[in-house]
C-alpha cells in the first residue's frame, strides 16, 4: 500500500526540487500567506512611519510627529481632550467621512502622539523579536547539533546545562536582566534574552540530528571520507531545516510576548524608550475611560504574533511531507477523471 | 457450487491528487470461495494492497471506491461505517506485513485479542481470555498462558505474526485478508507461518485473500492467482495455469524474473595456481561487540570469525536477520570498530584504526546500502552523490567531475540527465543504481552490498543483478554480497558463507554449500526456500514436514 501511494505521491511532485516543493505547499497554507503579507504590511509601515536611528544613520519617518513631540492636545467633539480622529464611518452613513486626522490613534496626557508612540514601540518589539530569534535560533542549532551529532559525553554535558537553564522560568531570567540592564536599552535586553531562549530548539534540533545521522546517506557520506564538518554542514543541517526554521519562528511569536510581558512589568524597555508591552502597561488605568490607549498597542501585538504562530505553522506543514492536503466534500463530489500522465 | 465468500465486481480505486483521481485498480472482478486462497501477485505500486484494503474502506480520506464488493451476498462499497465496522474484524480479517507496527506496543497481546473478541461478541472478560488462550494454542504460539501477558516487544518475529494470526482468527472470520504476511520474516520463519496458514485453512474453511511479491510463497499458498499491473488484472486463473502455461507477456516476465536456486550458470574463478594474489580483504578471528550503553550490556555481535576474500571474487554472506551479516559488512569497510582479531583491506591492517588511517582505505572501498530510500541525501542531486567521494578525494573538480560523474551514470545505465534530479524523483531500482555508481566512483577494490535487492521487486532485482554482474566482470572488483536471499546469492557469488548468531557456520565454493550442505542450519535455510512451482513446492513441502515429525 506503501507503494502505491509513493507512486502518487512522487506524481505529485515530479520534476521539482526540494526547496519548489515546499514553496509550493506553503503558498497553499492560506493563513501562512495571508500573514506573511500582513507582517510585510506592518514591518513596512511601521519602519517607514516612525523615526530611527541606526548608526549614524536617522532615518526621520514619514510620520509627522515624533515620539518627543508635545503638540497641543485636541479637543474633541464631547468635550476631552486628546482622543483619535481617525475615522472609517463615511459621511452618508452619519459618520466623520474617511479620514485619519491630527491624531488617528489620538494622544496621551501631555499631548505626545499616540500614533507616533505605537510606530515606535512595535520598531521596537519587532527588533528585539528578531533579534532573539536570531541568536537564540543560532545558539539552538549549533548545541543541538554538537550534541546531537556527537552523543555520549558531550550530548550530557550539554543536554544536562540544558535542563538547568529550563528550570529557570524565562520571565524572572528576564526581570533580572532587566532589572540590572533595563536601561542599557532594549538592543541589550534582546541580546540577553536571546542568549536564554534558545533551550527548547536546541532540544528539537538534537532529536532531529539523532534521527538522521543514523540514516544510510551519513554512513554514505563517511565511507566517501566525508569529515564530520561536511557531514554536518552537508549532509545533515540541510535536512533539519525544516525543523530549524519552524522552531525559530515560533520561538519568535514566544519573544514578542516575552518582551511585551517584561515591558508591562516594568523591566523590559523602559522610558523615555517606548515598547508595546510599556504603552499598555502605562495605560492600563485608562482601560475605562480612554480604551484606545490600550487598544492599538495591543492590537498590534496580537497581529504581529499571531501573523509569526500562522507562518511558523505553514511553514511546518511545507516541511512536512506526510502532511497532505485534505479533499473538501466539494472537491470530491466534483471528482472529474484523471488526467493523463504527463 | 456454493456462493463465494468474496465477491468483486468491476472494482475500481482512486486516489485524489492534485485536484485529479488517479486510479490505483482498475475493473477489479474475482471471487474468493471457502476453504480457498486466491493470491493477488504483483509489482509495488501495481494496486494489490489498495485493493485490498479498499475492499472495507480502510484507505485513507483521499481514496474513494466504485462497483461491487459482496461479503456472503452483503454489498460494502457504500455502506455506512457502522455496518463496515460489524464486518471489519468479524467477517473479514487482516493480517499486515510488519507485526511490530500493527500490534500497539503499550498492550499485552492478550489484551488485544480479547478486545477483538470483545467488541463482536457479548462475552465476559473471563471467557473471552480462555478463548483468547485457546487462539494463541492454535496458532502454536509457546506456553499460550504465559505468552497472554507478554506485550508485543517481548516476543519475536515469528511469534508476533503469530499473535497477529490469532488476532485475526478471533471471530472465525469468513475472510482472511493478509497483506504480505511473511515478507518480514527469515525463510524458516516464513515456511513455520505458511505451514500455520494453510493448516489453519482446511480447519477453519475460511477464504484466504494473500497479497504477496513472492513468487515461492504464492506457489505454496494459492489455489487461484490474479496477476496485476498498473492497478488491472492482466491475467488470472488457477495457480498450475498461471505456474506452468502463463498466457500473458507479463506474467511470463515475472515468472522468469524470479531466482531461483540451484538453476544458475556455473561461476568459477580462476586463479594462477601458481601464485595466488593477495586477498583483498581479511578477517581472522574478528570479534565485534556494541558497547555497553547505560545499563544496557555490551552485546557481542560477531565472535571469532574468519574469512578471506580475493581479487574479483564475489562472496555470498547468508543468514537470518540478526545473525550479525550487516554488522560484519559495517566493520569489513571501517564504519565498526573491531574487538579483537585482524581487519586488513587492501593489505591495510585497519585492526586499531583511528579515523585518520581510515581515510587511506576509503579509497578502496565503497558500499551499496540495503534501503535505497534512506541511502541518499535527499537534499542533494544525485550527481553530487555520485561525485562526492571522488570529490573528496581530490580527484576532479567541476568539469572533469561531472564529465566522471555522467561516466558513472552511463555505467549503471542511467540516463545523464538524471544527474541534476533528486532522490525522490527517482525509482526505488533507479536509486540503488545511483547507490552503486557511487560506490564504485573511485573504482574500489572492494565493494561491501548489504542486500541491495531485498527491497526492489523481482523484475527490478533481475535488472538489477544483471547489472551488477556485468560491472563485476568489466571492474573485477572483489565483492562481500550480503543478502538472506538464498537464490540471488546463488546467482551472483563464487563462494558462499553461512552465519549464525555471530558465528561462521559454514564457507565454501557456492556449489558445495547450496547443492550439498554440511550443516544442518545451512541444510534448513536451503529447504525452507519456496520455490515458484507449485508441484515441486508441495513435493518439497512434504519432505520437510516429514522431517520435522
Amino acid at each position: 500500500m506503501d507503494a502505491a501511494e509513493n507512486a502518487i505521491a512522487n506524481r505529485e511532485v515530479a520534476g521539482l526540487t526540494q526547496r519548489e516543493i515546499v514553496l509550493k505547499r506553503f503558498l497553499h497554507h492560506r493563513a501562512a500567506v495571508i500573514s506573511m503579507v500582513v507582517l510585510g504590511f506592518v514591518i513596512i509601515g511601521v519602519f517607514s512611519g516612525g523615526a530611527f536611528s541606526f548608526g549614524p544613520i536617522h532615518y526621520p519617518g514619514w510620520w509627522k510627529y515624533g515620539i518627543n513631540d508635545t503638540p497641543p492636545l485636541t479637543q474633541c467633539g464631547n468635550g476631552s481632550l486628546g482622543c483619535p480622529t481617525m475615522s472609517l464611518w463615511p459621511k452618508f452613513l452619519g459618520g466623520h467621512g474617511i479620514t485619519i486626522g491630527e491624531h488617528p490613534f489620538g494622544q496621551d496626557d501631555i499631548g505626545h502622539d499616540y500614533f507616533a508612540l505605537v510606530l515606535r514601540g512595535a520598531q521596537r518589539s519587532l527588533m528585539v523579536t528578531f533579534i532573539i530569534g536570531f541568536i537564540a535560533g543560532t545558539i539552538g542549532t549549533v548545541i543541538g547539533s554538537i550534541a546531537g551529532f556527537f552523543g555520549g559525553r558531550i550530548d550530557n554535558a550539554l543536554m544536562r546545562f540544558v535542563d538547568f537553564l529550563i528550570t529557570i522560568p524565562s520571565i524572572i531570567i528576564g526581570s533580572v536582566i532587566g532589572f540590572h540592564f533595563g536601561n542599557l536599552g532594549a538592543l541589550f535586553l534582546a541580546l540577553y534574552l536571546g542568549l536564554f531562549s534558545w533551550t527548547g530548539l536546541s532540544r528539537l534540533v538534537r532529536g532531529e540530528f539523532l534521527k538522521l545521522r543514523e540514516l544510510e546517506f551519513v554512513d554514505a557520506a563517511r565511507v566517501a571520507g566525508a569529515s564530520n564538518r561536511r557531514i554536518i554542514f552537508k549532509h545533515i543541517l540541510p535536512n533539519a531545516v525544516g525543523v530549524i526554521i519552524v522552531s525559530i519562528t515560533l520561538l519568535m511569536s514566544g519573544a514578542i510576548l516575552l518582551e511585551t510581558a517584561l515591558s508591562y512589568l516594568g523591566f523590559g524597555v523602559t522610558p523615555p524608550d517606548v515598547s508595546l508591552g510599556l504603552l499598555i502597561s502605562q495605560y492600563q488605568d485608562s482601560f475605562t475611560t480612554r480604551p484606545y490607549l490600550f487598544w492599538w498597542p495591543g492590537l498590534l501585538i496580537i497581529i504581529i504574533a499571531l501573523s509569526i504562530n500562522f507562518i511558523g505553522d505553514g511553514l511546518r506543514d511545507a516541511f512536512d511531507p506526510r502532511q497532505r492536503r485534505r479533499i473538501s466534500l466539494k472537491e470530491r463530489r466534483r471528482g472529474g477523471s484523471p488526467k493523463a500522465d504527463a | 457450487m456454493s456462493e463465494p465468500v468474496l465477491s468483486v465486481k468491476n472494482f475500481t480505486v482512486e486516489f485524489w491528487v492534485d485536484g485529479v483521481w488517479y486510479p490505483a485498480a482498475i475493473g477489479m472482478n474475482f471471487d474468493v470461495a471457502a476453504g480457498k486462497v486466491t493470491a493477488i501477485v504483483g509489482e509495488s505500486g501495481s494496486g494489490k494492497s489498495t485493493t485490498a484494503m479498499g475492499l472495507m474502506n480502510l484507505l485513507a480520506s483521499n481514496a474513494r471506491m466504485q462497483g461491487s464488493v459482496q461479503i456472503k451476498g452483503e454489498e460494502m462499497v457504500g455502506a455506512p461505517t457502522s455496518v463496515l465496522r460489524k464486518y471489519r474484524g468479524k467477517e473479514v480479517a487482516y493480517i499486515f506485513q510488519e507485526p511490530m507496527t500493527a500490534l500497539n506496543p503499550v498492550y499485552t497481546i492478550g489484551f488485544q485479542i480479547v478486545e477483538t473478541i470483545r467488541t463482536h461478541f457479548d462475552l465476559g472478560p473471563k471467557e473471552a481470555r480462555i478463548r483468547a488462550i485457546e487462539l494463541l494454542g492454535m496458532v502454536e504460539i509457546p506456553d499460550p498462558e504465559k505468552s497472554f501477558e507478554k506485550y508485543p516487544h517481548q516476543l519475536s518475529g515469528g511469534q508476533r505474526q503469530r499473535a497477529m494470526i490469532a488476532q485475526a482468527l478471533a471471530c472465525d472470520p469468513a475472510l482472511l485478508v493478509a497483506d504480505e504476511p511473511t515478507t518480514a520474516l527469515d525463510v524458516t520463519v516464513q515456511a513455520e507461518i505458511l505451514d500455520l496458514m494453510r493448516g489453519l485453512k482446511t480447519r477453519l474453511n475460511s477464504a484466504i485473500l494473500l497479497i504477496t511479491h513472492a513468487m515461492g510463497v504464492v506457489a505454496d499458498m494459492a489455489d487461484d492467482i490474479l496477476v496485476m499491473k498498473d492497478g488491472r488484472v492482466v491475467e488470472a486463473g488457477t495457480a498450475d495455469a498461471i505456474f506452468n502455461h502463463p498466457t500473458h507477456p507479463y506474467t511470463q516476465e515475472l515468472l522468469a524474473a524470479v531466482p531461483k536456486l540451484g538453476h544458475s550458470a556455473k561461476r568459477e574463478l580462476k586463479f594462477d595456481t601458481i601464485v595466488k594474489p593477495a586477498p583483498v580483504l581479511v578477517l581472522s578471528d574478528v570479534t565485534i561487540e556494541y558497547p555497553k550503553r547505560g545499563r544496557i550490556p555490551a552485546f557481542t555481535a560477531v565472535k571469532d570469525f574468519s574469512l578471506e576474500i580475493y581479487p574479483g571474487e564475489i562472496v555470498g554472506l547468508v543468514g537470518e536477520s540478526g545473525s550479525g551479516k550487516t554488522t560484519v559488512g559495517r566493520a569489513a569497510i571501517g564504519l565498526l570498530p573491531i574487538k579483537s582479531g585482524k581487519l586488513s583491506i587492501a593489505g591495510r591492517d585497519i585492526s586499531n584504526a583511528t579515523q585518520k588511517d581510515l581515510s587511506s582505505i576509503r579509497r578502496h572501498t565503497g558500499i551499496v546500502f540495503q534501503d535505497p530510500a534512506s541511502s541518499l541525501n535527499p537534499r542533494l542531486p544525485i550527481g553530487e552523490s555520485i561525485g562526492e567521494p571522488i570529490f573528496l578525494a581530490g580527484l576532479a573538480k567541476d568539469e572533469k567531475l561531472n564529465h566522471m560523474v555522467e561516466d558513472l551514470l552511463d555505467q549503471v545505465e542511467l540516463p545523464r540527465s538524471y544527474r541534476n534530479r533528486y532522490p525522490h524523483e527517482l525509482s526505488g531500482g533507479q536509486r540503488q543504481r545511483v547507490g552503486i555508481a557511487r560506490a564504485l566512483a573511485l573504482t574500489p577494490d572492494l565493494l561491501i552490498a548489504d542486500e541491495p535487492t531485498s527491497a526492489l521487486d523481482v523484475s527490478v532485482q533481475a535488472r538489477f543483478l544483471e547489472l551488477f554482474q556485468g560491472l563485476q566482470e568489466k571492474l573485477k572488483f572483489a565483492c562481500l554480497f550480503i543478502s538472506h536471499d538464498l537464490a540471488v546469492v546463488d546467482i551472483l557469488s563464487h563462494r558462499v558463507a553461512v552465519m549464525q548468531d555471530g558465528f561462521l557456520v559454514e564457507e565454501g565454493d557456492r556449489d558445495s554449500i547450496l547443492k550439498n550442505p554440511q550443516k544442518d542450519y545451512t541444510r534448513r535455510l536451503i529447504e525452507a526456500v519456496p520455490v515458484p512451482n507449485p508441484a515441486e513446492q508441495a513435493l518439497r513441502r512434504e519432505v520437510r514436514l516429514a522431517k520435522k515429525l
